[in-house]
């Protein structure tokens, strides 16, 4: 009996023959990361279980993305601890700001994690890099601690759900639409405890950043992971970035899935989740008339260069609606660079947008665009819970780049086209 | 283990935004969490419930993001234990990971109301709907390895144990 490509990951990493879902293993793990909110915590039980040096300082990541720039006193100090613990155990992936970026933009930018890898991170999106082919999930604090302790996690091997995409995609729907379709399909949790295994003919096409996009939101389906089969896209985007050597696996032809789930991509249109769930989605044709106060551009989920050459097609030559806020974030350095070179900060500050520096910020409600009582955002982000993104009675409204821009100009829920 | 205690009813998806929001997670104290426990599901929350008080979830209660300040302001918060429909896969982790008694039960949350009296007898995998003459609803079992996880008081203890072998 085959084996799907997750299955195989983790049977190497077991160092089994086979695994099957539900089997218990310990897995040796290539990157364990840890962020200024996940790692302070990870960090005090490391030295309480009386840990004294990291399995491997160069498989350990540590990103100060949150919060930092420090936004306040008690953020300055979990960024010191984690600053001081990196500095004492002479971890190689510590990025300090100005190198640092909100992390699941920056490690796969950076080549730290590669096609074949086992990674665990204290922070749920670290599902983004099942998009190069790699087993990757979120984890909490402990296990963190753990895994930098053994270098190995434990896990119940999970089923997988296959989710076949046929046909082309409209004029400006991206993987974000693609993921939200499919979440506003099974639900918040229609993928618990499951991997989810993104292929088809539209996927074999989907350029790297889509794919960053979709894989990132499958824990928002309640997935354990989300992946994709590496081929010629994947190769193009990790040669040149890829720190170590790297292996592809693909799923065999006789793998068992929990089930598949066919989808038509030719009828996606643009999509937006309305509060306060993920799933809580509609095409663009069927949001009426909301009025929206702020739109943010960003995140780990879109806010690569590609996400931002989106927004400045549809933001050059206009101007964002009377009393609207346009906050966009690059998410790493190389990609702020990189807009500002393209000239997209000349097209965002024409229309009226302000650019922030790369962090998480808003997209948790953690500063550079807190809501108040009652106000409306369409953000490119993963979430749209209750408080996300500030007051309890504010309302987030989850969306890519095409409608956040087009949001922005027209001061209401719109896509391009009805610009 | 036996947990008897009155019940807070929370609905599906309580997510971990509205366990303990982002904007306080630049606090590691486990009090200094607990004290915004539950805070944008319910704000008086903090202000109602009693230490022991058992809270019951519907569907994929912890959903969200990894943070362990969830489970750990709840066990501040003086929570016995959560019993709900589903849990979400992180906070189901690291509810076992940190020693937060966690229960799944499809049946109670239909079975209770708000304020309701409760006994999660743990080893004898039932609950008890006090003053009620409803039959005692079974829990789901608990994994072997969970259970290992917990008799060894958490990850790190467990993980010191097995060094020691």
């Amino acid at each position: 009996m085959g084996m799907t490509l997750t299955e195989k990951i983790l049977s190497r990493h077991a160092g089994l023959d086979e695994v099957r879902p539900g089997m218990l293993i310990n897995a040796k793990v290539d990157i364990a990361l840890g962020n200024d909110i996940t790692a302070p915590i990870a960090i005090d039980e490391f030295r309480k279980a009386g840990g004294k040096e990291v399995f491997d300082k160069q498989k350990v990541v540590l990103v100060p993305d949150h919060f930092a720039p420090n936004k306040d006193i008690d953020s300055a100090e979990q960024c010191k601890l984690m600053r001081d613990f990196a500095h004492e155990q002479a971890i190689t992936h510590y990025f300090e700001i100005g190198e640092a970026g909100v992390e699941h933009a920056l490690l796969p930018e950076k080549g730290i994690v590669v096609p074949g890898d086992v990674i665990i991170g204290a922070d749920s999106h670290t599902c983004t890099y099942g998009a190069l082919g790699a087993f990757a999930t979120g984890v909490g604090s402990t296990d963190f601690a753990a895994a930098m302790m053994t270098g190995e996690i434990w896990f119940k091997v999970p089923e997988t759900m296959k989710f076949v995409y046929h046909g082309k995609r409209r004029p400006w729907v991206s993987g974000k639409d693609l993921i939200l379709y499919t979440i506003g399909r099974i639900g918040v949790d229609g993928a618990l405890y499951r991997a989810m295994e993104f292929t088809g003919e539209t996927i074999r096409e989907l350029p790297m950043a889509d794919r960053l996009t979709m894989a990132n939101m499958a824990v928002e389906a309640g997935g354990k992971n989300g992946i994709f089969i590496p081929d010629g896209i994947t190769e193009a985007y990790v040669q040149g970035r890829a720190e170590r050597p790297y292996e592809f696996y693909n799923s065999d032809p006789d793998a068992l899935y929990h089930s598949t789930i066919e989808i038509d991509v030719a009828k996606i249109e643009l999509q937006v989740a309305f509060p306060h769930l993920p799933s809580n989605t509609k095409g663009i044709s069927e949001v009426g008339d909301v009025r929206i106060d702020q739109s943010f551009i960003g995140s780990c989920t879109n806010g690569r260069i590609e996400d931002l050459r989106v927004a400045a097609e549809v933001l050059r030559g206009r101007h964002i609606a009377p009393g609207h806020r346009l906050i966009i974030i690059p998410a790493t350095p190389a990609v702020y660079r990189q807009a500002m070179q393209e000239g997209l900060f000349d097209i965002f500050l024409d229309a009226g947008g302000v650019i922030s520096l790369p962090t998480c910020g808003p997209c948790l409600g953690g500063y550079m665009g807190i809501l108040a009582k009652g106000e409306r955002s369409v953000a490119t982000t993963n979430r749209n819970f209750v408080g996300r993104m500030g007051h309890p009675e504010s309302e987030v409204y989850l969306a890519g780049p095409a409608v956040a821009a087009a949001t922005a100009v027209a001061g209401r829920l719109a896509g391009p086209d009805q610009l | 283990m036996k947990f008897k205690g009155k019940t807070w009813k929370f609905g599906d998806n309580i997510d971990t935004d509205a366990i303990i929001p982002a904007r306080y997670l630049n606090i590691r104290d486990p009090r200094g969490l607990a004290a915004h426990c539950m805070e944008d599901a319910d704000s008086d929350f903090m202000k109602k419930m009693k230490k022991g008080d058992i809270i019951v979830g519907g569907e994929n209660f912890g959903c969200g993001s990894s943070r362990e300040h969830a489970p750990i302001a709840i066990k501040a918060a003086g929570i016995a234990c959560v019993v709900a429909k589903s849990f979400a896969r992180i906070f189901y982790r690291n509810s076992f990971n940190m020693g937060l008694p966690i229960f799944e039960s499809r049946d109670l949350w239909g079975q209770v109301t708000e304020g309701s009296e409760i006994e999660v007898d743990a080893d004898g995998g039932l609950i008890r709907i006090l003053g009620s003459t409803a039959e005692p609803i079974r829990i789901q079992p608990v994994p072997p390895f969970m259970q290992e996880l917990i008799a060894d008081g958490g990850l790190m203890n467990h993980i010191a144990k097995e060094r020691v072998k």
